[in-house]
């Protein structure tokens, strides 16, 4: 089992440039520490003190916004993508 | 690329202050937060001054030491310095003392205030050497970088959501620009154009360049306050989207306060969002400093943004300055257009029915006292939203080229004065 995570621009110098990654997790909370395992320092970026997803930061699953599915307990299936998103300006 | 910064010092994370140079980047590499343009004020307080100020020519780019470009702007150098109308008739409707339209819904060349925005990203992109230019947008963005690159020579790009208002369509068509319908809302437009600028060497006017594309708004401020002889407005009521230009109006005042142009009066800034899609208005009512995303569903789709980047500190502003938020209906706000067209003669699009009905409901709520003065933003062209108000402003009256039949026509209307 495994989904593919897209790597933004700013967290690439983590992940060795690497644009795509995959995680076996069963949710995104899983996931974040998965990734962590493989890239240390990551985590901190994604996740704030107490925890949760940074207000800047957006997650999706299969392009749905994780505040619309289940945040951190959004499962993950085989062939899921996964996208990390800057919050950007309006239009 | 040019080496000259102007007055600009450098990109810093508004999270955690760290800084970065002043290239196309706009978020903060350790906690994803925004970049801001920080600028010298001690250089620009020796420089834009009162009387530096009377010699120059009538366009935003009169306060071009605030705004974020190294050289001269070579892009829209004609945009801005709209009118500020006072509006005596509107200001009953409102059951305000005093009111005045800051009109953006002439803003040249494209008829809504991201003229701004997009004469200061687009500048910037050329001195930092694109020769493509990008957007994700509502439709005004998309018809200003249409419009504007157009001018200045540069191929362009705009994504938008497929199902906008046809003349928002079109208005970008005709300029030339590759235009991309995504099936989806705008939030589902950004999220892509994100994926897009990481991937494709672009200048995304609000989002790789997003740091100086957003610092435009401040004209409007600027303009605001030098027209009303350099007294800042008690009350400006902002619509709010991404909560972005809100932002950015209240930086403009305090930047003025900063450099001696105006007295610290305390202006008040109040948001306006459209019931069906109000994040930021919900949070504000229940409290809270952060929003809860929303899929949007409103005739106001240039301000159908779910997941606003800025609303955050829009909340914040909102706060600080003893402002407050509102939203209004479909219905509320076609009657806020109507209200201003037929008590101002002016025609505003969506955005600026929801700005007007949310005044009137702030003012009703005493959140502005009736005996206050209030300055309402209006962003953008009643013409390219027609389709929100075909069929409920009324239908002609036909008849054949007969005297008798005008005359029948009038007398069977009592309303009509015959002197």
């Amino acid at each position: 089992m495994a989904a593919t995570v897209r790597i933004p621009t700013p967290l690439r110098k983590l992940t060795n440039e690497q644009e795509t990654v995959e995680v076996e997790s069963a949710t995104i909370g899983t996931a974040v520490e998965e990734l962590e395992g493989k890239f240390p320092g990551i985590k901190e970026r994604l996740v704030d003190e107490e925890g949760e997803i940074r207000r800047f930061v957006n997650v999706y699953v299969n392009e749905e916004d994780i505040r619309f599915l289940e945040n951190q307990n959004t499962p993950l299936k085989d062939g899921d993508d996964v996208s990390i998103i800057p919050a950007i300006a309006g239009g | 690329m040019s080496k000259n910064s102007g007055f600009m010092k450098a990109l810093k994370c508004r999270e955690c202050g760290r800084e970065y140079p002043l290239e196309a980047t706009h978020v903060c590499e350790f906690d994803f937060g925004p970049l801001e343009v920080a600028y010298d004020y001690d250089k620009i307080k020796k420089s834009l001054t009162k009387d530096a100020l009377a010699k120059r020519p009538h366009t935003m780019w009169r306060f071009r030491e605030l705004l974020p470009v190294a050289e001269e702007p070579t892009v829209g150098t004609g945009v801005g310095y709209t009118p500020l109308v006072k509006a005596d008739r509107l200001a009953k409707w409102l059951g305000v003392r005093e009111a005045w339209v800051k009109n953006d819904a002439v803003n040249y060349p494209t008829l809504s205030f991201k003229d701004r925005v997009v004469s200061v990203a687009l500048s910037r992109a050329r001195e930092l050497g694109f020769k493509t230019v990008a957007c994700a947008s509502t439709g005004n963005l998309a018809n200003s970088v249409a419009a504007n690159a157009a001018s200045a020579g540069l191929d362009s790009f705009v994504f938008i959501p497929a199902d906008l208002e046809e003349g928002k369509i079109l208005n970008s068509l005709i300029y030339g620009a590759r235009v991309v319908g995504i099936r989806g809302h705008y939030d589902e437009v950004n999220r892509l154009c994100a994926e897009i600028a990481g991937k494709y060497g672009w200048a995304f006017v609000n989002v790789n360049m997003r740091p100086y594309y957003a610092e435009g708004s401040k004209s409007m401020a600027f303009e605001i306050a030098e027209q009303l002889n350099w007294k800042l407005p008690q009350h400006t009521v902002a619509p709010m989207a991404s909560g972005s230009l809100l932002t950015k109006i209240h930086k403009g005042y305090q930047e003025l306060i900063k450099l001696g142009l105006a007295e610290d009066s305390k202006p008040v800034v109040h948001g306006a969002q459209a019931t069906g899609c109000s994040p930021i208005s919900a949070a504000y009512k229940d409290g809270k400093d952060f929003f809860k995303p929303v899929k949007p569903d409103t005739i106001a789709k240039s301000l159908a943004i779910g997941t606003p980047a800025d609303g955050f500190y829009a909340l914040k502003v909102m706060k600080e300055t003893g402002g407050a938020s509102d939203d209004v209906s479909d219905d509320e706000i076609r009657d806020a257009m109507k209200a201003l067209a037929e008590c101002e003669g002016i025609f505003t699009e969506t955005a600026g029915g929801v700005t007007v009905g949310t005044a009137k409901k702030l003012v009703a709520s005493g959140k502005i006292p009736a005996e206050d003065s209030v300055v309402l933003c209006v962003t953008g062209n009643g013409l390219k939203t027609l389709d929100a108000v075909q069929g409920r402003v009324g239908e002609p009256d036909e008849i054949k080229p007969s005297l008798r039949e005008f005359e029948e026509l009038i007398e069977s209307d009592t309303k009509v004065k015959t002197k």
